[in-house]
């Protein structure tokens, strides 16, 4: 009785989230229900025993996409209200597209209760009495390696694309020369002089 | 009993209200990005919900390849949006031509 209640209350505010992202008026409000679907579909996660992807949920939507979709919205000042206009003119042909695709959605939902699907074979059956964090681990570092490693590589691809489409290299500013100051040696840099009292120093 | 077409209900149910957040949105690319990761949480959902039910620990390994995929094009998409308001002073991106795509 408890799961149905509170897959219900999940599911509920997780839609009822989602629809207020779509639909606020001010994007940091988007941001924050944006935030509060994440964590009601973490919640449902959790319902069903997948521990380790609702946690990873939490930690890398809310803790990390969510917080650099908020540094983008307060950092760059933009007139809001001018990018609402034309809503209600997209409005019908948007309400269009989203029937059919839910439609469609549906009927193959239909489709999957009437006829037999071989869903049966189970590429990484799921063992009986082993937490759901080492399952995982024990599928993933061994099966598919490769395909862990290659998500490796796409998280550091991007994160060196961010940086460099986002740096500027800003004229009139005294950066440091690393290549010019190890090339530089004390004979070039030092000089003894036998200074003469009562005259000044020639630089 | 909740069983598995309940949490396909509900994935299919955020995966509509992303596309339509795409479609009634279309000035606002920061709303847009948003509406794109609702609909890849949905499609994490029906991962973790077939995968939950059929007994199957892959669904759960591909969700985090999704999330991984996720991550990666927030912080791309969110890095081209900085440079294009650095040379346009807008988001408006449905007048959006300097490809001339």
């Amino acid at each position: 009785m408890i799961q149905v209640f509170a897959f219900y209350l999940f599911a509920t505010l997780m839609i009822a989230a989602g629809a207020l992202t779509i639909f606020a008026r001010n994007p940091v409000h988007s941001v924050l229900w944006l935030i509060v679907a994440f964590f009601n579909a973490a919640g449902l996660m959790v319902l069903v025993g997948a521990e380790f992807i609702a946690m990873l949920l939490v930690i890398v939507y809310v803790g990390a996409v969510a917080v650099l979709f908020l540094f983008v919205v307060m950092m760059l000042n933009i007139d809001f209200a001018e990018l609402r206009a034309g809503f209600v003119s997209y409005l019908p042909f948007g309400v269009l597209i989203a029937l059919g695709l839910l439609a469609e959605i549906l009927l193959g939902l239909g489709v999957w209760k009437a006829g037999p699907l071989q869903l049966s074979q189970r590429a990484a059956p799921t063992p009986a009495d082993v937490p759901n964090i080492k399952a995982i681990g024990q599928v993933l570092y061994t099966d598919y390696i490769f395909l862990f490693e290659a998500a490796g590589i796409i998280l550091l691809v991007a994160m060196i694309g961010a940086i460099v489409l986002t740096h500027r290299a800003r004229s009139g500013v005294r950066a440091q020369n690393i290549d010019k100051q190890n090339r530089r040696r004390p004979q070039d840099a030092v000089v003894n002089v036998n200074q003469p009292v009562g005259q000044g120093v020639e630089l | 009993m909740i069983g598995l077409q309940h949490y396909l209900v509900v994935s299919a149910i955020l995966f509509v209200m992303g596309v339509l957040g795409i479609f009634i949105n279309r000035k606002n690319i920061i709303i847009i990005l948003m509406a794109i990761e609702l609909i890849l949480l949905s499609v994490n959902l029906n991962l973790v919900a077939f995968s939950a039910y059929l007994g199957d620990l892959v669904g759960q390994i591909f969700s985090m390849f999704v999330l991984t995929v996720a991550a990666g094009e927030a912080a791309i998409g969110l890095a081209i949006l900085v440079i294009y308001f650095r040379s346009r002073g807008t988001i408006a991106v449905d007048d959006a031509n300097r490809m001339k795509g």
